[in-house]
């Protein structure tokens, strides 16, 4: 051993070699495209595969948008700047459709006095909606929340102001009926907080409406639902929809999970029936049929046909979620509830939805994404939604073969609210992920 | 001495009904039926009322008579002089035909897409991100329109494709013409057809053809056998790898199972492949593929595929990379890994949610309406009920067709899942 040790070398490095600079390939961005894109030669190959698609799209659609011609009142005249400025062959959008026709893409037929009204509902809509998005702010808002849908109707229709209050009275009151009720007995309260307000639409409302009205006539000018269009039109319906769909939705859920066999099976056959068939064929039925299944001379309007079809279709599809969320929570959870005496309502109440409907949020958003995107539909029954429009402005002879600016600024338009939505659901979802930790 | 206390009286008070939750399930299921019944025997009524104000009736006789109308794409012979019944069937087969198209190319996008979008190269999950994103957040409707405006707008014109200076050539060896009218590809015809029908040929000098529904049948038929046998080889060698350890090799005999059948039968048919060819101001021969279907198929197929990648995704992402590592410590190699391993676990996680993707494919298939393809809504749904006037009964029967395709698939996926999964306790 020692001799070993004793041994003389010849050499021994006696201090530390200076840290080298690492080979050019390993460092910055030479690295950084030899493992990301040049990994290997099938890796090499797809990655000069995508930079020509990307290549081949810019190089198509790059100098169109770049020498788009943003300022003209008809296509012809588009065409005659292109050819001044730019010369016959070279490609250019016409993106002055867009400015010369933005109101009628926005509001469709609305009076153009009154195009303040949506973009204040709209306003109205957010301010309404942020106490129950996001939650650090503080929950009184959530009063103002209760009282948008009435405002949103005022701005949106107009008419009297006292309607929707006369309407709004009928909730009041069904509220107080059930504050004074549920003490002496739950059970009454319950029944008296839905049949009262019922009642009190059914006979009130309309002397108290028009009594206000004949003493105080305030509110805006009415506008017909035929008069809705563009953007206005679907977000109005989307709105609605996703509004009326979620509670509809939870109702449907829980009655699927009942263990009541005739509730159980009237919300399977619902859910079934209406996920079966497409939405075009249930808004055909609106527009065809409903007058089949009402009273003799009932006719309403078609705009409120269609949201209480797309509810009700949104509302099949959401209940599938939040089955998805209920059936998931573990079986203990119900019965923990059970063992601590909480009757149904309350156990659902305060143990079983919240956790379900933390578990079925992407879902749900995933739903109000499609049935965003499903408000372009009513084009077939006659509604004119922005996709409707585009064949109403190029009928028009100053803008007779325009397309791809039409459909381009509509698909960003959509991509905007639907990827916006999107992206609040994943921020949700992280959020309550951690708060589960 | 007595017990404690008395058990209860066996006596029935009505106010059991409401606060005995043994009995307040039974009041409120009936409540909620006599309330279900009263709707419905209320919307019956009012229909009846509706009817008999507009002096209609109830009746399903229409379906047989005479439909008048022309359809432009038939997978099965028809005529205007042919029932509405007919013509309804020849829109649920266009329905079907877009369907299963739409869902095999999905399916091949998606999982290409779903593949490529967990790739490690920058560029190639950017572009796959920008596909996936793109496609789910633009409304479908718009994504058909554009294609078809893209078809019929920016395609050249059959004419472009004539003469010594043409400007346009055909693709694919002078197969496949794309203009602005469809997309002309080969067909198939057989010179020795077992139908009976007479053999015509496209154009001087060509093989002269016929087709028939046997000759098809006789072709899958046979493809069908082959398969049947492959099976069985497949199973020999699992039967001998079981016994003796050692697989034999089979692949050669299995390619010819494949192979030499299907090749005899289509040479003693006489398959032979039409080129389409330019007659007059179009093309004539060939398949054509109008417009409608293309727009319609394309868009339903980039559509959805955008969906199933984020599902495929989904589901690599949720098998845990320690299976891989253990089936490696088995010693089993990559493909066997994949095979055995991976794909079993991951399949659960992918196909009930891609089976709805289908589902949804085949109802989305409905918005043939804007581009004008004769889908059963067009012909069914469309036509026959303006001509008609049987509005009721023409939307129950759509409606129904529908229903029951979903019922349809919905059960094969429950069936799928019944026997794919895991039992637990």
């Amino acid at each position: 051993m020692s001799d070993t040790q004793a041994q003389t070398v010849a050499y021994v490095r006696d201090t530390m070699v200076d840290a080298q600079t690492p080979p050019i390939t390993e460092v910055g961005v030479i690295k950084w495209l030899r493992e990301n894109l040049f990994s290997s030669p099938l890796n090499a190959i797809l990655t000069i595969a995508s930079l020509y698609l990307v290549y081949w799209v810019i190089a198509h659609v790059g100098p169109w948008m770049i020498n788009g011609i943003w300022v003209a009142d008809s296509l012809t005249e588009c065409r005659e700047i292109r050819n001044a400025t730019l010369g016959a062959d070279v490609p250019a959008a016409c993106f002055a459709v867009i400015t010369e026709r933005w109101p009628q893409l926005m509001f469709g037929f609305y009076p153009s006095d009154a195009y303040w009204r949506p973009v204040v509902a709209l306003l109205v809509f957010f301010v309404g909606i942020a106490p129950v998005l996001f939650d650090k702010l503080p929950r009184s808002l959530l009063i103002g929340t209760l009282l948008t849908p009435f405002v949103m109707y005022l701005l949106l229709w107009g008419g009297s102001i006292w309607g929707p209050f006369a309407v709004g009275l009928g909730f009041v009151a069904g509220y107080f009926t059930f504050r004074f009720l549920n003490p002496i007995n739950s059970l009454m309260g319950t029944i008296g907080a839905i049949i009262v307000p019922i009642l009190f639409w059914f006979f009130l409302t309309g002397p108290i409406a028009s009594t206000l009205t004949a003493t105080a006539p305030i509110g805006l000018p009415f506008i017909e639902s035929k008069d809705f269009g563009g953007f206005t039109l679907s977000v109005v319906i989307g709105i609605a929809a996703i509004i009326l769909s979620l509670p509809l939705g939870i109702l449907l859920a829980l009655g699927r999970q009942s263990d009541l066999p005739i509730i159980k099976y009237s919300a399977v056959v619902f859910i079934e029936v209406i996920r079966g068939v497409p939405l075009i064929v249930w808004l055909f039925t609106a527009s065809l049929l409903l007058n089949y299944f009402l009273p003799p001379g009932t006719n309403f309007d078609l705009m409120l046909r269609v949201i209480i079809m797309v509810t009700l279709f949104s509302a099949a599809y959401i209940a599938e979620v939040i089955r998805g969320g209920l059936a998931a929570l573990p079986k203990g959870q119900y019965e923990a509830a059970d063992a601590l005496g909480l009757d149904y309502w309350k156990s659902m109440q305060l143990i079983i939805l919240p956790q379900a409907l933390k578990i079925s949020i992407p879902g749900i958003v995933n739903t109000f994404i499609g049935l965003f995107k499903d408000t372009t539909l009513v084009v077939f029954i006659g509604l004119l939604d922005p996709v409707g429009l585009t064949n109403a402005i190029r009928a028009s002879t100053d803008w007779n073969g325009i397309y791809w600016e039409l459909f381009l600024f509509i698909g960003i338009m959509f991509f905007i609210f639907c990827y916006s939505m999107g992206r609040y659901s994943l921020y949700l979802e992280k959020k309550l992920q951690r708060e589960h930790r | 001495m007595s017990t404690l206390t008395d058990p209860p009286k066996a006596s029935f008070r009505l106010s059991q009904l409401i606060y005995d939750t043994r009995y307040r399930s039974y009041t409120i299921q009936i409540v909620a039926l006599i309330l279900i019944v009263a709707a419905f025997a209320w919307l019956i009524n009012n229909t009846i009322e509706n009817l008999e104000s507009l002096g209609k009736d109830f009746d399903f006789g229409f379906l047989g008579s005479a439909a008048g109308y022309d359809i432009n794409q038939m997978l099965i012979p028809y005529d205007n002089q042919m029932s509405h019944g007919r013509a309804a069937l020849v829109g649920i087969l266009n329905t079907l035909l877009v369907a299963v198209l739409g869902c095999l190319a999905a399916t091949l996008i998606g999982v290409i897409a779903g593949v490529l979008r967990l790739s490690k190269n920058w560029v190639v999950n950017k572009l796959m991100a920008v596909y996936v994103e793109g496609f789910r957040n633009v409304p479908l409707l718009l994504w058909i329109i554009l294609i078809f405006a893209i078809m019929t707008e920016s395609m050249p014109q059959p004419r472009e494709f004539r003469g010594d200076d043409a400007t346009q050539a055909m693709l694919l060896d002078d197969s496949v013409a794309i203009t602005n009218r469809g997309i002309w590809i080969p067909r198939i015809g057989f010179s020795n057809s077992l139908s009976g029908n007479e053999a015509v040929a496209a154009m001087d000098g060509a093989t002269p053809v016929a087709t028939g529904a046997i000759d098809w049948l006789v072709l899958f038929g046979t493809l069908a056998i082959s398969i049947v046998a492959i099976s069985f080889v497949r199973k020999r060698a699992d039967r001998i790898q079981q016994a003796t350890g050692v697989r034999p090799v089979t692949w050669y005999q299995q390619l010819a199972l494949l192979v030499v059948p299907f090749g005899l039968v289509a040479f003693f048919l006489g398959l032979t492949i039409v080129k389409p060819f330019l007659q007059g101001f179009n093309f004539t021969e060939g398949t054509h593929l109008r417009n409608s279907l293309i727009a319609l198929w394309l868009a339903l197929s980039l559509y959805t595929g955008a969906f199933i990648a984020e599902i495929v995704r989904a589901g690599i992402l949720a098998i845990s990379k320690g299976q891989t590592e253990a089936a490696f410590a088995l010693g089993l190699q990559p493909n066997r890994t994949m095979n055995l391993i991976i794909l079993p676990q991951a399949m659960r996680v992918i196909i009930p949610p891609l089976i709805s993707q289908y589902l949804n494919l085949t109802k989305n298939s409905s918005l043939a309406i804007a581009v004008g393809y004769m889908d059963v809504r067009a012909t069914l749904g469309g036509i026959t009920i303006n001509q008609t006037g049987r509005e009721l009964e023409g939307m129950l029967l759509l409606g129904g067709f529908y229903l029951a395709l979903s019922l349809l698939i919905s059960a094969g996926m429950n069936f799928y899942n019944r026997s794919t999964q895991l039992q637990e306790r």
